[in-house]
């Protein structure tokens, strides 16, 4: 067979693997919807998940879309549609698939034409992430146990453990903006559209409970999100001049 | 661990092995169908420059967002990939809206309907976006976009961080002054923050025992 990145061959191979973690997402969503009902949680409520979710994912789907183009310039598209669609992230391939083009001496400007070049790339970005898919199987046990354990013990503390996992996290994420701002005012430019993403949500949250507009819970993140991102847009120009 | 929560174990390990082998068997195909075995030196090179780095996020993320997720949205989460910017927000904002806890059986529920929501709305998009590539491209690409596809996370997690920050501001301090500092000493770990977030947890909890132990929580 001859070679070429976006051959009908590897679009059926990405085609068959996107069908498999629909299929699964599918799985996992109807079990759980099931569930849900049964345990008393009422359609409409298990629906607004569902609803919120959706809206709330399109802008960073988009955006993990960008990754796809990004790295179709070297590996059409087939391969790079695969490996965003399952467990992939455009921070990691792209450094998987330049550390593989370089052990094999070869610069990641223009499309792979050579089949084994195309198969080390393939091979360094599905090795590099298996253990992201291997780990939760093997882990599960000991790490629900533990919590279970901690929560058995002492149920408060339980509570506080939870959220401060939560916590850690978001403040991860939250402290990162600020770590362009020592060099000028475009680095101040995530820490804006942080402040005016919370801004935005404390808004949302006092309508919910000044206004009683409970139907605003569904949106909040997703208009906060939005809004930032749109303010985002209009801000760089202007700071970045 | 309940019925339900077992069958849920059992069947996402299914899923979850399935995945693990149908991933490996994309290079596999590659391979076999234009006979192009990858060379072996030029391989391990390649792994070696990618490897130590994201095997470790890879451990330190299933550690940190299994108990996030519940069962069915680590099994499904892990397999769909972008935890943190797609997956733990979605979990997280659906079980607050809900009003459940993390931990409970409503919990579980409530993280995989919609983990699972938005890995079908992002396989959706990406297949969609894939298939309007040559149109949509040029708008993907556009100098005018590009804030808003940097911005993505502090967009996020400003909104998510509001909410829980103004529910626990005390347990949240000492996290939050921590990261906020390292940051602004050491601007460099901004590409390694994944590595970051246990860090971030292990300082939360100190700081929440503390508090505990002396009634101030």
């Amino acid at each position: 067979m001859e070679f070429n990145v976006n051959s009908t061959f590897l679009y059926v191979v990405a085609a068959a693997v996107i069908l498999f973690v629909l299929a699964q997402s599918v799985f996992f969503l109807v079990r759980a919807y099931r569930r849900g009902k049964q345990l008393g949680m009422s359609a409409k409520k298990l629906r607004s998940v569902v609803f919120s979710t959706s809206i709330f994912t399109i802008a960073p789907a988009i955006s993990i879309l960008l990754g796809v183009v990004t790295l179709s310039k070297f590996l059409g598209i087939p391969l790079p549609w695969i490996r965003m669609s399952v467990i992939g992230a455009l921070t990691y391939e792209l450094p998987a698939a330049k550390s593989a083009a370089s052990a094999l001496g070869i610069e990641l400007s223009q499309t792979i034409t050579d089949p084994a070049t195309y198969s080390t790339v393939a091979w360094v970005m599905t090795l590099g992430i298996l253990p992201s898919i291997i780990l939760p199987p093997i882990l599960m046990k000991k790490i629900k146990g533990g919590m279970l354990k901690v929560k058995n013990k002492d149920k408060k503390w339980g509570d506080i453990f939870m959220s401060s996992l939560f916590l850690g996290m978001i403040s991860a994420f939250l402290g990162v903006v600020f770590a362009d701002v020592r060099s000028g005012l475009p680095g101040f430019i995530p820490l804006f559209v942080l402040l005016v993403s919370a801004a935005i949500m404390g808004i949302c949250g006092l309508l919910i409970k000044k206004l009683g507009w409970k139907w605003l819970e569904t949106y909040a993140l997703s208009i906060s999100m939005v809004g930032a991102l749109v303010f985002a847009v209009l801000i760089s120009p202007v700071i970045t001049g | 661990m309940n019925d339900y929560i077992k069958k849920t174990d059992k069947y996402g390990k299914i899923w979850i092995w399935t995945a693990a082998i149908v991933i490996v068997m994309v290079p596999v195909a590659i391979c076999i169908a234009y006979n192009a075995w990858p060379p072996i030196i030029p391989l391990l090179k390649g792994l070696f420059g990618v490897a130590p780095m994201f095997w470790t996020v890879g451990v330190i993320e299933v550690i940190t967002y299994t108990p996030m997720l519940g069962v069915g949205g680590t099994y499904l989460g892990f397999v769909t990939g972008n935890i943190t910017s797609i997956k733990a927000p979605a979990a997280l904002n659906a079980m607050q809206n809900l009003g459940v806890d993390a931990d409970s059986e409503e919990g579980e529920v409530v993280s995989t309907i919609a983990i699972a929501t938005s890995s079908i709305v992002t396989t959706i998009i990406i297949a969609t976006g894939v298939a309007l590539l040559t149109l949509i491209a040029p708008i993907l690409d556009s100098p005018t976009l590009q804030p808003a596809f940097e911005n993505i996370l502090p967009a996020l997690f400003g909104g998510l961080g509001v909410v829980y920050i103004s529910k626990n501001w005390k347990l949240a301090l000492a996290p939050l002054v921590f990261m906020v500092a390292l940051f602004l000493i050491a601007p460099g770990l901004a590409d390694a923050v994944g590595v970051l977030v246990p860090v971030g947890i292990i300082i939360a909890l100190a700081a929440g025992r503390i508090m505990y132990k002396k009634g101030w929580i």
